[in-house]
C-alpha cells in the first residue's frame, strides 16, 4: 500500500533530480556551442533557453543574452524554478517527505548532492569553472541514481520513481528536438554546411549521445539518423522510444499489482502505437514538428493522468 | 552541596553498576576513544539519525551531542523505579478516566475544582468520551532525576506527546557499532524491540469494531516539524504509513487515508499532533495539520487516537504538584515515586515565600517547556532575578516553583577524560491492555560544567542508557 502523496513526492523526486542532470547537460552543449564561434553565440543560447522552457522566465529579469547570463538563470536563479539550484532543492523536499520510501543510501546521496550543489553554487559561477561545475552536477545526479537503482526495491515506489524519471526525460529529448527540428529537416543540400554540422552534434551532445552516434550509424551526421537515434532507438538511453519502453514497463507492474487499468494506460498505448513506424522517414512525411508537438502534449497528458489516476491529490 | 554521581560517588569509590564498564574503560587507550569519540557523530549519520537534516542551518541544534560514556543502572535500581512508574502511569489513566467522567476526586476535593475548569488542557469535548479498552495515555515518557543512592524524584510527566525515542533507539545503535566488544562483557537488557512493541501495544487498542489486524499510521504535522525524523523514523521501524492531515479524510464513519488505490480505513492513529490542531471542526478552525471530523469519527468509537486528546490535563504543570494525591486517591498506596516538593505560586503564602526565596528556587511556567521562560535562581543575575519577579507578580497562577535540586551526575568523556556532569532519564511507557516499560530510555546530560538544564535546545546532550541483566 503506498500513499497518494508518497506516490506524488516519488515521482516529483525524480521528475527533478532528472530536470538536473538536463539543465547541465543543455548547458554543457551550449557552451561547446559557443565557443565554436561559427554560429552566433547568442542565438546558440537563445536555443538552450528555448529547450529548457525558460526563456519567458528569462526576457523578464535579462534584457542580454550571454553565456553569463543564461548561465547564472539556469544553474543559480532562484525565479527559475528549473534551475539547477531549484530543481536540487526540489527533488530533496520530496525525498525528505518520503523518507520512509527511500532506502538510507537514496536518501543521503540526495541530500549530500544538494549541500554540494547549495555550496557550489552559492554565489555565481566563474566562465572558467563552469565545466567543473557541470560535472559536478551530472556526477550527483549519477551517484542518486546509482544507489536508488542499486539499493531500491522493485515494488510500486520505484515504479512511481521511474515514471517521473522517464516522463521528464521524454519532455526534455522532445523539447531539444522540436527546438532545433528546422535543422534537421532534409535540405537540397545533402551533406549539411559546417553550421549545420555543429547544430547537430549540439543536438547530440545535449543528450549525451554525439559519441554514441558512430557506433550505431556512420561517422557523418545525417538528419535523418539523428532524428531516428534519438526518437525512434530503443537502445539509446534518452531516446523517446527508450522512455516510453520503461513508463511501459511501470505501468503495466502498476496494472499487474493493483489488478486496475486506467485511462493512463490508454494514452501511454496511443503514443506507444505513434512511436511503432516502420521507419523515421514515415515521421517526416507526417511533419517532424507535429509529431514532436503532439509528442509533447501527450507526454505532459501522460503525466496528468498517472497523478489523477493514482490520486496525487 | 556537592552532587551525587552515579559511577564514583565521593564516599565509596566505584559505584558496582559500573564495576564491568570500569575494568573495560581502565584497558582502553585514551586515545582511541578519543577517535571513537569523533567515529560517533558518523556512525549517527549513517545509522538514519542523519534523517535529522544535518545540513541545514539550524542543524546544529538538530544533531544532538551524544557522549560515549554509557549511563548504567543495575536490574534492582530498575525494578524499583519500573514498580514506581507503572503505578504513576496506572494513576494518571485513571485520573483522566475520572476527569473526563465523574470527577470524583474534584468531589473528594483533593484536586481543587477550578484547576481543572480554567485549564486550557482540558477539553469539554472529551467529557463522556471513553477511547478504546479505557486508555487515555498509551506512550509517556516519565522525566526522572535522582539525587542520591535511593532517591528518584518524577520532574515530569508527560502524558501528551513525549518524544525523543528514537534517541534512545539510535544512541544504542551507535554504542554497538562502536563498541562491540563491550556488550560481550557486559549484560546489557535490549531496548531494540520497542519500534516493535509499540505497533503491538498500539494494535492492542484498536477500536472494538475494528478488523483483527488493524491498520496503524503515524500522523505527523510535517516534514517542516522539527521531531519530523523520529515521526519518519517510528513509522519506517513499525512499517506503518506515515501520514499527514491532508493525506485523511472522514469516509462513511471512518478515518481513510488517501493511497494509490483510493481511500483505506485507519483504525489507530499515533499522532503527533497537538490537540488544538487535530479537528479544524472542534479545535483551531484554520488548522490543516489534522482531519476536519475525525473527532465525531472518535466519539463514536471508530477510531483510536493515540494519545487521546484532552491528556495533557494530566501532565499539566499546575497538575502535577497534586501528584502525589493522585496516586494515592487511585491505587490506594503512597506514591512510590516522589513529585519534586512544589509551590503553586497561585496560593498566596506559596507566592510569599517563592518571593523571598527566588534565589534558591527554580520557577516555571505552568505551561512552558523545553526549559524557555523559566528562572534559575542560584544561577541568575540580580537583574535577572528582578525581572523575571515582575512578570511573576503580574500573573502569579502562571508559575510553580521548586527547590533547585541536586541532580546526580555521570561522566562524560572529555579531552581531559572523565568529568561529572548533571543527568535526568526519560524511560518510556506504552499502555494496552497491559503496561510494558523499556528498560532504558533517554539519559539526558547537560555538557557544560556545573549546568543543570539538560534540555537539548540549551546545550544538552544524551547518553545511551543500560539497564543491566543482573
Amino acid at each position: 500500500m503506498l500513499l497518494g502523496r508518497t506516490a506524488n513526492g516519488l515521482y516529483w523526486m525524480s521528475r527533478y533530480i532528472e530536470r538536473t542532470e538536463n539543465m547541465a547537460r543543455l548547458l554543457d552543449a551550449g557552451l561547446r556551442m559557443a565557443l565554436t564561434r561559427t554560429a552566433s553565440s547568442s542565438d546558440e543560447w537563445n536555443s538552450v533557453l528555448l529547450s529548457a522552457g525558460a526563456e519567458h522566465a528569462f526576457n523578464q529579469k535579462h534584457q542580454e543574452v550571454t553565456a553569463e547570463t543564461v548561465s547564472d538563470f539556469l544553474l543559480r536563479d532562484p525565479a527559475n524554478s528549473s534551475s539547477v539550484m531549484v530543481a536540487i532543492e526540489t527533488a530533496r523536499n520530496n525525498a525528505r517527505m518520503v523518507r520512509t520510501a527511500l532506502t538510507r543510501e537514496t536518501w543521503e546521496s540526495i541530500n549530500e548532492a544538494w549541500m554540494a550543489l547549495k555550496r557550489m553554487l552559492a554565489s555565481p559561477v566563474d566562465q572558467r569553472e563552469l565545466p567543473s561545475v557541470l560535472d559536478a552536477i551530472k556526477r550527483e545526479t549519477a551517484l542518486i541514481r546509482g544507489s536508488l537503482h542499486g539499493t531500491a526495491l522493485r515494488n510500486e515506489n520505484f515504479d512511481f520513481a521511474q515514471l517521473g524519471t522517464f516522463i521528464e526525460r521524454a519532455d526534455n529529448t522532445a523539447r531539444i528536438l522540436d527546438v532545433k527540428y528546422y535543422v534537421l529537416l532534409p535540405s537540397i543540400a545533402w551533406v549539411g554546411s559546417t553550421l549545420d554540422n555543429y547544430q547537430w552534434e549540439s543536438i547530440l551532445r545535449s543528450v549525451a549521445a554525439h559519441r554514441s552516434y558512430r557506433w550505431v550509424y556512420e561517422a557523418d551526421y545525417r538528419p535523418t539518423n539523428i532524428a531516428d537515434y534519438l526518437i525512434l532507438n530503443g537502445r539509446m538511453p534518452r531516446s523517446l522510444a527508450f522512455c516510453y519502453l520503461n513508463i511501459s514497463e511501470s505501468l503495466s507492474y502498476l496494472e499487474k499489482d493493483y489488478g486496475t487499468r486506467h485511462c493512463c494506460h490508454d494514452t501511454l498505448d496511443q503514443t506507444l502505437s505513434k512511436l511503432r513506424v516502420n521507419s523515421i522517414k514515415d515521421i517526416f512525411d507526417a511533419g517532424l514538428h507535429e509529431f514532436l508537438i503532439d509528442f509533447i502534449r501527450d507526454n505532459n497528458r501522460l503525466g496528468d493522468e498517472v497523478a489523477q489516476n493514482f490520486r496525487f491529490y | 552541596m556537592t552532587a551525587f554521581d552515579e559511577m564514583h560517588p565521593q564516599d565509596t569509590g566505584l559505584r558496582k553498576p559500573y564495576s564491568a564498564y570500569d575494568r573495560w574503560f581502565q584497558a582502553q587507550d585514551p586515545t582511541r576513544l578519543t577517535e571513537k569519540m569523533r567515529d560517533a557523530e558518523r556512525v549517527f549519520r549513517k545509522t538514519g539519525i542523519t534523517f535529522a537534516v544535518y545540513g541545514e542551518e539550524e542543524a546544529a541544534e538538530r544533531l544532538i551531542p551524544f557522549d560515549i560514556v554509557p549511563r548504567i543502572i543495575s536490574g534492582s535500581e530498575w525494578r524499583r523505579l519500573t514498580q514506581g512508574i507503572e503505578q504513576r502511569v496506572q494513576a494518571l489513566n485513571a485520573f483522566l478516566d475520572d476527569i473526563y467522567h465523574r470527577q470524583e476526586i474534584l468531589r473528594a476535593g483533593r484536586v481543587p475544582k477550578e484547576l481543572i475548569a480554567s485549564n486550557e488542557a482540558f477539553l469539554p469535548e472529551m467529557i463522556g468520551v471513553r477511547p478504546p479498552k479505557g486508555v487515555y495515555t498509551h506512550i509517556i515518557g516519565v522525566d526522572i532525576v535522582r539525587t542520591g543512592e535511593d532517591e528518584f524524584y518524577v520532574l515530569e510527566d508527560n502524558a501528551r506527546t513525549p518524544s525523543g525515542v528514537s534517541y534512545m533507539l539510535e544512541n544504542r545503535e551507535t554504542m554497538m557499532q562502536l563498541f562491540p566488544e563491550l556488550f560481550q562483557r557486559v549484560k546489557v537488557r535490549p531496548v531494540e524491540n520497542y519500534p516493535q512493541l509499540l505497533r503491538q501495544s498500539l494494535s492492542a487498542v484498536k477500536p472494538d469494531n475494528a478488523h483483527d489486524a488493524p491498520r496503524v499510521a503515524v500522523l505527523t504535522p510535517g516534514s517542516y516539524n522539527s521531531a519530523y525524523f523520529e515521526h519518519a523514523f517510528l513509522a519506517d521501524q513499525m512499517g506503518v504509513e506515515l501520514v499527514e492531515g491532508q493525506d485523511l479524510r472522514v469516509i462513511d464513519g471512518h478515518v481513510a487515508m488517501r493511497t494509490t488505490e483510493g481511500y483505506k480505513q485507519i483504525d489507530v492513529l499515533y499522532r503527533r499532533v497537538d490537540d488544538a490542531y487535530l479537528d479544524p471542526l472542534t479545535f483551531k478552525p484554520d488548522s490543516t495539520l489534522g482531519v476536519p471530523g475525525i473527532m465525531d469519527v472518535y466519539r463514536a468509537g471508530n477510531i483510536t487516537i493515540a494519545n487521546a486528546p484532552g491528556t495533557g490535563i494530566a501532565d499539566d504543570k499546575a497538575i502535577y504538584s497534586y501528584m502525589p494525591e493522585i496516586v494515592e486517591f487511585y491505587t490506594g498506596r503512597k506514591a512510590i515515586l516522589g513529585n519534586i516538593p512544589t509551590w503553586r505560586c497561585s496560593e498566596p503564602d506559596s507566592l510569599k515565600y517563592v518571593m523571598e526565596h527566588l534565589a534558591e528556587l527554580v520557577v516555571k511556567e505552568v505551561h512552558g517547556s523545553g526549559g524557555y521562560g523559566m528562572l534559575v535562581g542560584p544561577t541568575a543575575s540580580k537583574k535577572e532575578r528582578e525581572d523575571f519577579a515582575k512578570k511573576l507578580m503580574a500573573r502569579p497562577s502562571n508559575y510553580i516553583a521548586q527547590p533547585t535540586l541536586s541532580l546526580s551526575t555521570c561522566p562524560i568523556l572529555t579531552e581531559k577524560g572523565l568529568a561529572p556532569r548533571h543527568v535526568d532519564l526519560r524511560p518510556f511507557v506504552l499502555v494496552s491492555d497491559r503496561i510494558q516499560i523499556v528498560p532504558g530510555g533517554l539519559t539526558r546530560v547537560a555538557l557544560k560544567e556545573g549546568s543543570l538544564v539538560v534540555n537539548s535546545s540549551q546545550g544538552g546532550g544524551t547518553k545511551d542508557t543500560w539497564v543491566l541483566d543482573d
